[in-house]
């Protein structure tokens, strides 16, 4: 009974799944997960996060690949005999158990007596700090209650691995935020390695330790979450992680570690070839983040015309629409009294540095 | 708990649109109700003395006795039937897909489109001396001398249960259908077998279907005249029959209605039973 335990690794190695259909759910993912590791699933909806979760818990068998856990495959073992443990998206609380029997049902389940249960029970309801709750019912606590339950009755089991599915999106934003703090306290604890599944790059960006992007079935990029979004591989890592500006362009010359770009819209810039080498004479999209790109005074660069100014706060979004009628969005930080720019001004913008700006064969 | 009050106003606007039919329900339930409970409390067939006689009749007499105790254990014992092969049924129905759901629905459905004179008689068919079962038996010569189906309690049992399925199956079907499908998995990666999963999740969530279900089917199942005269016949003897004879055959009026008191009293008492297990059990529905 020492908290702490060292987290199994967990490798997930050349899975693919199909539906019954024949449609792929999921195709030749790799991952390969260190013990005591957060990793999160990104992707949108429909992208076969969920499905991968439910393979490596076991409810759904893959129809080529391996999972392994710690030294074993557990590809036979029913969900029963994984030692996953599993924090649903509605939390799948028992309602007609109290608060205390939720949290002990996996102990019963291993023939744990009643009073260690109780014991233990009570232990992980003060880890998850609700301790008094004991003896209620699910639906007499709050969403963000539930879910401190539903973490405390997964950990019960001394889990190899903590899966969690969505776990935060039923909660609103403050609230979100303490349990994402909470969570991550509780992992720091344990010391167990955790999967979250998630749509929201935020949460995957600030709470993982790596985040694995998956699309369409298909794993894009595995890595930190700096080189997720700073170092996208893929065109789809860079749109769908964070928010960013697509500018067609053409390859001026190229070699391995940059390439001299002529934009659409009416500049030559230097970016960084992110999915391999470009070929020159090749048409390519350009990737810059909002907060890439700056108003530059001198002739480099290329030229547009402001549209709308929007103050969120901390920064100002400025929408400009460039020579070719397309528009972008450039972000500044607000600092003092920032320049006003007015409607109609023009202006000229030229990427922060050439690493900010990623450069992709352009898809036909 | 949060639902009460939002229930309570639903029934509050709508008592008005209720009074036709407390109307009908008043003039043709309740008024022959009490005119049968009039009936009842006369010691003669002519209705001249009044007295309680004919209850005393009921209560002391064994055979009386035996064929009420005979009809609610029947009642019993199809109940018991159509939950052992309704809850399986019900639960396959959750988990196929959508085909085979309809496919289940119409099977389930089936019996309710079709007669009750016509099902019974075609158990009379595949029960009989000669019946489908008994020939098949025979052909294979599993059995030299046909076997007893038809009259017996066995196949008035298994006639009623077949009649009265649809009672118990969607009932249940509906309760399971109301499990949230993770409780199962969730059950299970928590390290629970499928019969712990069964037994402390899927059963207890399910018992409203459950109460539901053998309330309609016990109180259909005890007061099917027409399966089981035909397929009891006349050795079997039910309450329903028993009344008919009394009061249509022997021209016996205040003792049949008597009869119908009682065996509507002890209806109500089963009934009222399973309703209070249902209570019981909603306490954690939640919905």
């Amino acid at each position: 009974m020492v908290d702490a335990p060292s987290g199994r690794s967990l490798v997930v190695d050349a899975v693919t799944h199909r539906y019954p259909s024949g449609a792929l759910a999921v195709e030749n993912i790799n991952l390969d997960i260190k013990g005591g590791e957060i990793i999160a699933l990104l992707g949108p909806s429909g992208c076969g996060k969920t499905t991968l979760l439910r393979i490596i818990a076991g409810f759904i068998a893959q129809t080529q690949g391996r999972i392994i856990i710690g030294d074993g495959i557990v590809d036979a073992l029913p969900p029963n005999r994984r030692s996953v443990g599993i924090v649903f998206q509605n939390y799948a609380l028992f309602p007609h158990l109290s608060i205390s029997e939720n949290v002990s049902y996996g102990l019963a389940a291993r023939g744990i007596d009643k009073a260690d249960r109780q014991r233990e029970a009570q232990r992980l309801l003060e880890l998850v700090q609700l301790p008094t709750m004991a003896e209620r019912l699910p639906r007499q606590l709050s969403g963000g209650q539930q879910q401190r339950v539903a973490l405390a009755r997964a950990l019960a089991i001394r889990p190899s691995i903590l899966l969690l599915d969505e776990p935060f999106a039923a909660l609103d934003k403050n609230l979100r935020l303490d349990m994402q703090i909470e969570v991550k306290r509780l992992q720091r604890v344990s010391g167990i390695t955790t999967l979250i599944v998630t749509h929201d790059q935020e949460e995957a960006l600030s709470m993982a330790d790596r985040v694995a992007v998956l699309s369409h079935g298909k794993l894009e990029q595995f890595g930190t979450p700096s080189d997720v979004y700073d170092r996208p591989q893929t065109l789809f890592v860079n749109t769908f992680v964070g928010s960013t500006n697509r500018m067609p362009g053409v390859v001026v010359s190229a070699d391995r570690a940059a390439a001299k770009v002529r934009l659409d819209a009416g500049a030559e810039i230097i970016a960084r070839p992110a999915a391999g080498a470009l070929t020159e004479g090749g048409r390519v999209t350009v990737c810059i983040r909002p907060e890439h790109l700056q108003f530059v005074g001198d002739e480099t660069g290329f030229a547009g015309v402001v549209g709308m100014s929007l103050p969120l706060g901390a920064t100002v979004v400025h929408e400009v629409t460039t020579a070719d009628g397309s528009g972008v969005k450039v972000s500044q930080a607000r600092f003092g009294e920032t320049r006003a720019l007015e409607s109609g001004a023009a202006v000229r913008l030229a990427p922060l540095a050439p690493s900010l700006a990623n450069a992709f064969p352009a898809t036909l | 708990m949060g639902a009460a009050p939002a229930s309570r106003d639903v029934t509050s606007y709508g008592m008005g649109l209720a009074v036709p039919l407390a109307l009908f329900f008043l003039v043709f339930f309740v008024a022959p109700l009490l005119q049968l409970l009039w009936l009842s409390l006369h010691n003669d067939t002519a209705g001249l003395h009044w007295g309680l006689s004919q209850y005393q009749h009921f209560l002391t007499d064994p055979f009386s006795l035996g064929v009420l105790g005979s009809t609610l254990l029947l009642g019993a014992e199809v109940t018991l039937v159509c939950l052992m092969l309704g809850f399986p049924l019900a639960w396959l129905y959750q988990r196929v897909g959508p085909r085979l759901q309809t496919i289940i629905i119409l099977i389930v459905l089936l019996p309710l489109l079709t007669s009750v004179v016509v099902r019974t008689f075609a158990w009379i068919v595949i029960l009989g001396r000669q019946g489908i079962i008994n020939a098949t038996l025979q052909s294979l010569g599993i059995i030299n001398t046909p076997l007893k189906l038809l009259y017996t309690q066995f196949g008035v049992v298994i006639a009623l249960a077949q009649v009265q399925m649809p009672l118990m199956t969607l009932p249940l079907i509906t309760a399971l259908g109301r499990i949230d499908p993770n409780l199962d998995d969730a059950s299970c990666s928590l390290g629970a077998g499928s019969w712990r999963t069964f037994f402390r999740i899927v059963l207890p969530l399910s018992l409203p279907g459950v109460i539901a279900g053998c309330t309609l089917t016990y109180a259909a199942a005890i007061t099917a005249f027409i399966t089981q005269s035909l397929v009891g016949g006349g050795q079997m003897l039910f309450m329903p029959m028993y009344l008919y004879q009394q009061a249509s055959t022997l021209q016996n009026w205040p003792f049949a209605a008597a009869i119908s008191i009682i065996f509507l009293l002890a209806v109500l008492a089963v009934v009222s039973v399973f309703t209070t297990l249902g209570r019981l059990s909603r306490g954690y529905g939640g919905t």
